[in-house]
Order: C-alpha cells, then sequence, then structure tokens
C-alpha cells in the first residue's frame, strides 16, 4: 500500500513528461511529427500499467466484500421470498431515522460507521503560516483507483484512435471551414504533434484532479483541465466558430468557477483547511460519522457571541482562555444547533450551504449542468478525439467526481439543490437532444442528460449509482463518441440528413456503435444480465424509487424526470442509430465516398465496445465487481439517514435501495421506458419513416422550441451579452469622449511645460555655462597660439630666459622665507 | 694659493659645467644650421654630465656610496646618442623635403 503514492504519482506525471519532450521538440520529432504520437501513447499506456497495477496491489490489501443484498444477482430470490422482511426492515430503518434527524443516527452509523480505506498524505508542503498550511498531497482509496484505471484506459484508447483520426494534420492543410480576410481558404501547416502534447497535458491534469488531497489542488488541475479543454476545442484556431466555443467554454466555466471560489473562501477562512480527509472529519466526525456543523464553521458565524465573551473576559485574557469559555458557552447555549433567533437551523449551518453549494457550483460548470450547460454542445468543434476524451469521457465527469468526493461535506440541503439542478438538466438536454440533426450534439446533449442522471442520483443520497454511472457512462460515450468520429471521418459532415445506409459500408462502426447505444440505453434481461448502462441506470432509478417513498413530493418529480428521460435517451440514441446506419442513402455522393475506418480507428471501438458491455459483469466466483469496488470509498456516515433541517425531507439509505420492493418496479420501468423508446424510434424512423415529419409538423410549436434549443443562447444573449455590449459600448465611449481628452489635454499641457522648461534649463542655464566657458578657452587659446612661431632657436631663447626666471624665483624665495643657507 | 698647484675641488667641475652648458646653450640659440644646434644640444647634455660627475664626487660624501652621477652620467651620455640618431633622421628627412637644413626655414608647424 506505501508503494500506491509513488506509483499514481508517477502515473500523473507521465503524461507531463511527455507534454514537454513534445512541446520541447515538437515536430522534430520523426516522421513529420508522427513520433510525438508514439511519445503521447507510450506515456499513457505507461500509465496505465501503473494505475492497473495499482489496482492489483489494492485489490491485494483490500478484496471487496460480498454486499449485504445485491440486487442484480440475486434479484430473482428477492422477488419471490425476501419481498415482506425487506420492506419491513427498511419501514422500521426509515421511521427511526425519521425522528432522530441530524442529530443522531444511531442504527445506520453502528453498521456503517467504519471509515472507507485509504492511503493519503502529503508529496510536498508548499506553504506553512501557523496552523494553516498548504500541501500536495494525494488521497487515494477505491475511487481513485477506479477513475485512474478508466480514464488511462480511454485515454489510450483515445490516444490510439487519434493517429488516425488526426493523420490529415500530418501535412500541410488547407482548411475548407475557415477563411482568410481575401475569401480564400485557409492554407496551413498540420497541426499533428500539437494535438498530442494537448492531449497529454490534459491526461495529466486529468489524473492530478483525481489524485488530489485537498480542494485548493483540485482547483488548481481543475483549471488544468479547463485550459486544456480551451486549447482542444478551439484547435481550429482558424476557424470562428471554434474560437468562439472555445471561448464560450472558458468564460461559462469561470462562472462556475467564481462560486466555487466563493465554496473555497468558506472552507478556508472558517476550517482552515483544504485537505480531504480533516474536512471529512471535521463535518463528519467519529466515531458515528453524523453530519453535524463543524465547530470552525459554528464559532465563524456566531462572531456576535464571540465578541461579546471577549468582552466580557476583558484584554487580559489569553487566547486559551478565550477558546475555553467560547466552547463553554457554545456547549451550554448550543449554538450548533439553535440559531440567532433561538430556532434551527443553528450558527453556522447556512455557511456549510454556501460552502457545499459554492463547490457545487464548479461542477456545475465543469459538468455542464442546468444553467451553465450552454459551452458542452458548442464545444464539439474541437476534433472528435477530443469530444470523446475530454467533453464526455473524462473531464465533464471531473465534476460529478468532485460531486462524489465531496459528498460528505453536503447538508441535505445542499444535496437538495444539486438533484434539482440534475433532474432539470437530465431532462432538458434528452428534450433538446431528439432534434438535434448533427450526429456529435445529439451525443453533447446526451452526455449533459446522462451528466444529470449522475448528480441526481448524488443528490438523492445514491453516492454508489451515481459514481457507477460516472464510470460505465464513461465507456459508452467514449465509444459512441468514437464511432461518431468514425462516421465523420468516412462522410466528411456531422450532419445526420446527409447520411444513411451506412452500415454497408462501415458495419464495424454500426455494430460498435450499436452496442453502445444498447449500453447508454441501459438494455439487458430484467433482473438477469445487461449491458454495463443496465446496472448503473437501474441502480440510479432504484434510489429514485426509494427516495420517492419517503419524500412523495419532491421524490415522484425527480424520480418520473429520470424515468422519462431514460425513455428520451432510448429514444433519440437509437433515432441516431437509424438515421446514419440505416434506410436508404441520402447523398449518394458522400455515400459513395464512405469507406470503413482503419484498423488504428478501429480497434479502440472494440476494445472500449467490450467495456460498454462488460465493465459492471460481476467476476465469477467471487465478489469484485464494479460496484462492490467503488462501495469501498463510500465516504464515512454515507449510509446514513439524513433529515433536512430547510427543507422537510428524508434522504435514505441507499443500501434501502437495494430491497426488492424497490429493485422491483425500478427496473420494470426503466426496462419498459428503455424498450418503448426503442419502439418508438423504431416506428419513426425504421417502419414508418414519414411519421416523423408529420409528427414534427403536428407539434412544430414544440419542435421550434427544441431546435432552438429551449431558446438558451438566446437568453443568455439576452439576459448577459447584450447588456454587456451595451455597457461596454457606453464604458467605450466615455473613454474615447471623457478619458481619452483627459489623457491627451494632460499630454498637451506636459509637452508645453516641457518646451518651456527645455528652453529655461537646457538652452539657458546648461547651454550658456558651456557656451561661455568655451568660449573663454577659445579666446585663451588664441592668445596663446601667437608664442608658437616656430622658430627653433626662439624656443631656445625661451627655454633659456625660463630656466632663469625659475632660478631667480627660487632663489628669492629661499633667502626671503626659508632664511637662505 | 696657486691656481695652478691648488687642489681640484667640486666647484671646478661646476665651473667648466657651466661654461659647457652657456656654450651649448648659446650655440642652440644662435645656429642656424640644424647640425650646430645639434651640437649646442650634445654640450648643454655634456655640461650637465660634468655636473652630475661631480656631484657623483667621493668628496661629497662621508661613506663612498658608489657610482650614481657616474651612472647617471652614462645613461645621459646613452639617451644623447639615441637623441642624436633621432635628430639627425629629422634633419635628413628635413633636407629631403626641403633642400635646406636651416632651421628657420622650418615653419610648417607654427600655431
Amino acid at each position: 500500500m506505501e508503494s500506491l503514492p509513488v506509483l499514481l504519482g508517477l502515473a500523473v506525471l507521465a503524461p507531463l513528461a511527455s507534454f514537454f519532450v513534445i512541446l520541447l521538440l515538437g515536430p522534430s520529432l520523426g516522421h513529420g511529427g508522427k513520433s510525438a504520437a508514439y511519445v503521447a501513447i507510450g506515456a499513457i499506456v505507461l500509465a496505465g500499467l501503473l494505475s492497473f497495477i495499482s489496482l492489483g496491489i489494492w485489490l491485494a490489501n483490500h478484496w471487496p466484500e460480498a454486499p449485504h443484498d445485491d440486487h442484480h444477482a440475486a434479484a430473482s430470490e428477492h422477488a419471490g421470498d425476501a419481498h415482506e422482511g425487506e420492506s419491513q426492515n427498511a419501514k422500521s430503518a426509515h421511521d427511526s431515522h425519521a425522528s432522530e434527524g441530524v442529530a443522531g443516527d444511531s442504527h445506520a452509523a453502528s453498521h456503517h460507521g467504519s471509515t472507507p480505506p485509504k492511503v493519503s498524505g502529503e508529496y510536498y508542503v508548499l506553504a506553512k503560516i501557523g496552523d494553516l498550511q498548504l500541501s500536495i498531497s494525494y488521497y487515494i482509496d477505491s475511487l481513485t483507483i477506479a477513475m485512474f484505471c478508466m480514464v488511462t484506459l480511454i485515454a489510450s484508447c483515445i490516444h490510439v484512435y487519434a493517429t488516425g483520426y488526426m493523420h490529415d494534420e500530418l501535412h500541410d492543410i488547407t482548411d475548407h471551414e475557415a477563411h482568410t480576410a481575401d475569401g480564400e481558404h485557409v492554407h496551413r501547416p498540420g497541426r499533428f504533434h500539437r494535438f498530442f502534447q494537448y492531449l497529454s497535458l490534459f491526461c495529466f491534469s486529468m489524473l492530478g484532479l483525481v489524485l488530489a488531497g485537498n480542494v485548493l489542488m483540485v482547483f488548481v488541475f481543475w483549471e488544468l483541465v479547463g485550459i486544456c479543454s480551451y486549447f482542444l476545442i478551439g484547435f481550429y484556431i482558424e476557424r470562428k466558430s471554434a474560437t468562439n466555443a472555445a471561448n464560450k467554454a472558458f468564460i461559462v466555466n469561470r462562472v462556475g468557477d467564481f462560486g466555487m471560489i466563493i465554496g473555497l473562501m468558506a472552507i478556508w477562512s472558517s476550517l482552515g483547511t483544504f485537505a480531504f480527509d480533516e474536512l471529512f472529519e471535521a463535518v463528519r466526525p467519529g466515531p458515528s460519522h453524523v453530519l453535524q456543523t463543524p465547530d470552525g464553521m459554528v464559532y465563524a458565524s456566531a462572531q456576535d457571541r464571540v465578541r461579546d465573551i471577549a468582552r466580557e473576559l476583558g484584554p487580559d485574557a489569553t487566547p486559551d482562555q478565550l477558546e475555553t469559555a467560547i466552547q463553554e458557552r457554545a456547549t451550554t447555549e448550543n449554538w450548533r444547533n439553535v440559531g440567532p433567533d433561538g430556532k434551527a437551523p443553528g450558527y453556522g449551518y447556512w455557511l456549510l450551504i454556501v460552502a457545499g453549494v459554492g463547490i457545487f457550483c464548479g461542477c456545475v460548470g465543469k459538468s455542464a449542468q442546468f444553467p451553465l450547460h450552454v459551452w458542452l454542445p458548442d464545444a464539439m468543434e474541437g476534433p472528435t478525439p477530443v469530444s470523446a476524451l475530454v467533453h464526455s469521457a473524462t473531464m465533464v465527469a471531473a465534476g460529478v467526481y468532485l460531486a462524489a468526493r465531496f459528498y460528505p461535506f453536503f447538508a441535505p440541503e445542499v444535496l437538495f439543490v444539486i438533484a434539482i439542478v440534475g433532474a432539470i438538466t437530465l431532462f432538458m438536454a434528452a428534450t433538446i437532444a431528439i432534434t438535434a440533426t448533427d450526429i456529435k450534439r445529439v451525443l453533447a446533449y446526451s452526455t449533459i442528460s446522462q451528466l444529470g442522471y449522475m448528480m441526481l442520483a448524488i443528490g438523492m443520497g445514491g453516492w454508489l449509482a451515481g459514481v457507477m454511472h460516472l464510470v460505465t457512462h464513461a465507456f459508452f460515450k467514449s465509444l459512441l463518441f468514437l464511432c461518431s468520429g468514425s462516421v465523420i471521418h468516412a462522410v466528411h459532415t456531422n450532419e445526420m440528413p446527409e447520411m444513411g445506409g451506412l452500415i454497408k459500408k462501415m458495419p464495424w462502426t454500426a455494430y460498435t456503435m450499436l452496442i453502445g447505444c444498447l449500453a447508454i440505453a441501459g438494455a439487458g434481461i430484467p433482473f438477469v444480465i445487461g449491458l454495463s448502462g443496465y446496472y448503473s441506470k437501474d441502480a440510479i432509478l432504484e434510489q429514485g424509487h426509494l427516495f420517492m417513498t419517503t419524500n412523495p413530493g419532491w421524490g415522484a418529480v425527480f424520480f418520473w424526470a429520470a424515468a422519462g428521460g431514460a425513455a428520451i435517451t432510448a429514444f433519440y440514441m437509437f433515432r441516431m442509430w437509424y438515421m446514419t446506419f440505416l434506410g436508404k442513402p441520402r447523398n449518394h455522393h458522400r455515400y459513395d465516398h464512405a469507406h470503413e475506418s482503419p484498423w488504428s480507428m478501429v480497434a479502440p471501438l472494440v476494445i472500449l465496445a467490450v467495456f460498454a458491455v462488460g465493465v459492471a459483469w460481476p467476476i465469477p466466483f467471487s465478489s469484485l465487481r464494479l460496484s462492490t469496488l467503488l462501495e469501498q470509498a463510500r465516504p464515512a456516515g454515507g449510509l446514513n439517514d439524513m433529515q433536512g433541517v430547510l427543507v422537510n425531507m428524508v434522504w435514505p439509505n441507499e443500501h434501502d435501495s437495494h430491497a426488492a420492493s424497490h429493485v422491483i418496479p425500478a427496473t420494470l420501468i426503466a426496462f419498459g421506458t428503455a424498450l418503448s423508446g426503442i419502439l418508438l424510434a423504431t416506428m419513426f424512423y425504421v417502419w414508418q419513416p414519414h411519421l416523423a415529419g408529420e409528427v414534427r409538423q403536428q407539434f412544430s410549436p414544440i419542435h421550434r422550441f427544441l431546435v432552438n434549443k429551449w431558446w438558451f443562447d438566446e437568453l443568455y444573449d439576452w439576459i448577459f451579452v447584450k447588456p454587456t455590449h451595451v455597457v461596454s459600448g457606453v464604458a467605450a465611449r466615455f473613454d474615447r469622449n471623457w478619458i481619452d481628452w483627459i489623457v491627451d489635454g494632460s499630454a498637451k499641457v506636459t509637452r508645453r511645460f516641457a518646451y518651456g522648461w527645455e528652453w529655461l534649463a537646457d538652452r539657458v542655464v546648461v547651454d550658456g555655462f558651456v557656451n561661455v566657458f568655451a568660449g573663454w578657452m577659445y579666446s585663451l587659446g588664441l592668445a596663446t597660439r601667437r608664442v608658437q612661431r616656430g622658430n627653433l632657436r626662439e624656443y631656445v631663447l625661451f627655454i633659456l630666459v625660463g630656466a632663469l626666471v625659475l632660478f631667480v624665483v627660487i632663489s628669492i624665495f629661499r633667502v626671503t622665507y626659508a632664511g637662505g643657507s | 694659493m696657486v691656481p695652478l698647484v691648488a687642489q681640484i675641488t667640486v666647484s671646478h667641475y661646476l665651473v667648466v659645467g657651466a661654461v659647457l652648458f652657456v656654450t651649448g646653450a648659446v650655440c642652440m640659440a644662435t645656429k642656424r644650421n640644424i647640425l650646430g644646434v645639434l651640437m649646442g644640444v650634445e654640450l648643454v647634455l655634456n655640461g650637465a654630465n660634468v655636473n652630475f660627475i661631480a656631484f657623483g664626487s667621493p668628496f661629497l660624501r662621508e661613506h663612498h656610496l658608489g657610482l650614481d652621477g657616474q651612472l647617471i652620467a652614462v645613461f645621459v651620455i646613452v639617451l644623447a646618442a639615441a637623441e642624436a640618431a633621432v635628430a639627425l633622421a629629422i634633419a635628413l628627412n628635413f633636407y629631403n623635403n626641403h633642400t635646406t637644413i636651416d632651421v628657420d626655414r622650418a615653419e610648417d608647424l607654427k600655431g
């Protein structure tokens, strides 16, 4: 276990080394930069090997235990006999928790009170100010290792794929989508090595983010990931749309990061630490690990009381005395639970909410959640491998990862916010995806929607469901994106109405993509086996069902949003697949030129398809599977029921969702919705193709609403961009008219003054002095030149006379003053 | 005191040196021939040399410290030889350019 930080640290640094090698050697790496790809692939494969070795070490030390009741393995039994016992158990647990609320949760705590196995520590201390400490640290648990394996595996596949996809960049390129000022197509040298340079930097940032042991480090890598995303979206920098999309992604992410900074400040100013384990210990102190407002936050927000105590004690009190007095008073007056107006919430609870929501704001920006989702569809301007790696599988998952990592820190109210945002996002994005015609945009909205699922799961207390969906989604979404890239590579367009019938031309791509579509729809035989999406999506729906039973109002909204979203997901994924691969070719020119992609692109598709099918499968004859591995990382106290203080809701224990009373309806609903979505898509696009047009006409207002993406871009344009333009116009005019006038005027005054001063100081004083002195010297020279007549004998005479005069003078001097001798 | 048998003192040397010096100086000041001027220079230098020899006399010292005056005189002779060489070279060039060695005709450097 001691070797884990070293191994994973090396795994983080390998892509960084590759980045620097390509940065410094760049195009001179053999074959016109082609070796840059080998360097990058070598680095990421090395990182992948180190990650899997780490996984092996982890498993050797912490073999996952079999769960108490895993529904998918044993659901058929539950369906019959275990039904009553399970539901009764869940009910009694629920009752006792509702009465105890936040303060006490002994039941769940006694069962699940242990802290998750982890390795945490510091690589290097950056700064130490008194008790405060900033450091480069690591926090390794099974979630970290799973993320490492997932990121490096997908990244390796995508690196290989990109060598095929980007091979155009090896030579000079004429970009048909970019124009110079005089209307010509842009002609530019290829940037093959640059692409892999950015990919390496991205992998470094993403792995660093996952390994980070404190929030500040997460934030640093967070920004690094953001800048890589900016570089890669704007890879075709000559295209106006690409630079706009890159700017949009960067600026929208800044909005989220602003909230994150607020959260960080709330944490730092009240708790004085960024380290994960210290934060979690402060919020959920052992051994019960029940969420409580940490002391630092209580004292920070009870400033008035603290000031009063300081006044009572007088100026002579030592800090220790003061602290003891504050602690005493806090305990007797119960600051934690009784607020300034004598009611709950207590002091500091709002600060905890602000910190949690602030951190979540960062996740909203990075994971493209409503209302900051607008950047992700535009980010499809980047090359497709980037879309697959950065904007579907890993970077956008960073937001979910952070939400999962920070789960113990979130108060119920924050979870409520997360669930609402997730529900809105998943539903909204799914509806937009129905009408999108750009194959990558369908996938982009699908990504947003699936990220919404993860957020919703986490917000409903389904930590494991959300994290599992994070991993499974990464596999099938990167697969789907790479397939779409393969299609685009073949037909040179993103528009699905230009495609059709491609299954004959590119069978490998078509069938791997079908696997991806089935996985994302959650296809499977209920209660027996399914593709990876089947496990994670059903887990989310089970948690939703459980949440609905404990909180009928909001729970119903969340559950039906998720179920409806599942149907829409299946519909639009199969709509995409049918439009692309089935039917008659709609553009014969493009169809004739289409061809199956080279092996370097097909091989990653096959590998990813295998993982998309089986990543969540149980390993035969063992208790190891994705869910049990991730279960080890469940935060301490993550299984406690939680009672909201400001909202009257209960967040149920996730293990209760495995009861048959939730598993059976959730699984059936998931199966039904997915099946109905697929059937609907088949009807519209295979059996009765004319129906789609008719429905579109019938519901033209809704269709327009969806085609215009709920008018979010226009709305933001109206609310933010236009007013900003107006304000900046006014500011520019103010600049030109007033500021410039002042600056120009002062410059003029300065010039005048300089002229005057130059005349006085330089011309009169300095020049005058120099000139007068020179004049003296000149006339002196004129006077003495007469002596130099060039007559040798005269000079001799001067010498003699001079010698004589010296003799006389010295003699007189000696006689007069020195007294002679 | 009979002059012819009186002991020769330092003063006698000095008188000879002074005579030589004055003769040389007058020669330098009056001769228009550059060679005459050079001869005057030699006389002046040798007048000075006689003085050095005189002051180097052991009679002026309590301890016979050595040959300081004589050494300086030797240096002066060497320098005079060098100087004479340079001066004669100038004189020759002057003659080549002006077909005369009259120093009064040498006015090219007049200020």
